[in-house]
């Protein structure tokens, strides 16, 4: 017999309300896309906790490898001008 | 017609609605735990509650209508198998996912017509009721109809088993469509809806996801189901023993 573990795995990606991104929230196992939608609303929306959602298929996700950490990120530790700091973000704007 | 025989009427139209969906809800409760995945777990448990949460508001509106004081809880613990007036389609057992489905499905395809029309209920409780379940109706039905194709799409296995499953369901459908005298009444009030233009819209429904399902439209048969009469068969007494247990045990216990 079949179970959901041979299923293949969906990531699960949820925007908490307008204006904000899509966020990974978890993963899931269906049998195809419109079944990993479902358990995704059923899953990860019950209290209400978004308006939109995206399902992928995790082998479809192209992952950076943790052995290379260090080539593709350390460069960028040493090189503090190209963060915005020195701009005055006005009040108003919430959620850049 | 007099004024108490109205609201007797008026009472049954609501109590048979809310028994329905009180009787597949609990059908499905005892499914939690059991789904064949985590996900199908939870979401069979969502369609469940969807459908108590319904059944909950439509008997405190029956026991308003009523006016003899009988709260939800009173009528769902305390009344007996022959005053429950569900659907015979829903006191069906679980069976494997297949039968669930085919149930889910036969019902969603109904409820949702039937809760459009009931939108405009001149009965205004009614109304919004239903324009509150018509959001859950659609839901559930995209649900159920995913795995009717899925299932009939899918293996030799489950193709012959979800067919058997609709052809051992498909008699208790015809009950759903059968307008008695309160059913008229009702409708003849502006209270009720019009269960030819609901069977006409189950029947597109049906014939839709089926023939995608490559699955085949059962024949009509004689029936002789009455449980919206309060006639059952075998099954909803012990669907109600133990939904009842324990408020009959504890009277006013509470969690």
């Amino acid at each position: 017999m079949t179970t959901s573990r041979d299923w293949p795995l969906y990531e699960v990606f949820l925007r908490a309300r307008g204006g904000l991104d899509h966020k990974h929230v978890g993963s899931l196992h269906a049998v195809d896309a419109r079944m990993a939608l479902e358990h995704a609303r059923d899953v990860y929306t019950r209290r209400q906790e978004g308006i939109s959602l995206w399902v992928v298929k995790s082998s479809e996700i192209v992952a950076s490898d943790p052995a290379e950490a260090d080539a593709f990120f350390e460069p960028a530790r040493d090189k503090i001008y190209r963060h915005p700091t020195f701009y005055d973000i006005p009040d108003e704007v919430k959620t850049l | 017609m007099n004024t108490a025989q109205a609201g007797r009427s008026h009472f049954t139209y609501v109590l048979r609605l809310a028994d329905t969906n009180l009787v597949l809800a609990q059908r499905l409760g005892e499914l939690i735990g059991h789904a064949p995945a985590l996900e199908e777990d939870l979401g069979l448990g969502n369609t469940a509650l969807d459908l108590l949460g319904q059944a909950r508001l439509l008997l405190t509106h029956a026991g308003s209508i009523e006016g003899r004081g009988r709260d939800e809880d009173t009528l769902a613990y305390f009344r007996n198998e022959d005053e429950f007036v569900n659907a015979t389609l829903v006191e069906q057992p679980n069976g494997d996912f297949g039968d669930t489905i085919a149930r889910q499905f036969l019902f969603d395809a109904w409820q949702l017509p039937l809760y459009e029309r009931l939108a405009t209920s001149g009965d205004t409780g009614l109304a919004a009721i239903a324009a509150k379940g018509v959001k859950e109706a659609r839901y559930h039905l995209r649900y159920s109809s995913g795995w009717i194709l899925r299932l009939g799409d899918g293996t030799a296995e489950s193709h012959a088993r979800v067919q058997g499953s609709l052809e051992r369901l498909w008699p208790f459908t015809a009950e759903l469509f059968h307008a008695d005298d309160i059913d008229r009444e009702m409708r003849a009030a502006g209270i009720g809806a019009d269960l030819d233009a609901v069977r006409s819209d189950w029947e597109r429904q049906v014939a839709a996801t089926l023939a995608e399902a490559t699955l085949e439209r059962p024949g009509d048969r004689p029936w002789r189901w009455f449980g919206k009469r309060g006639e059952h068969g075998e099954h909803l007494g012990r669907v109600l023993a133990q939904m009842q247990v324990l408020q009959r045990a504890h009277p006013g216990a509470r969690w």
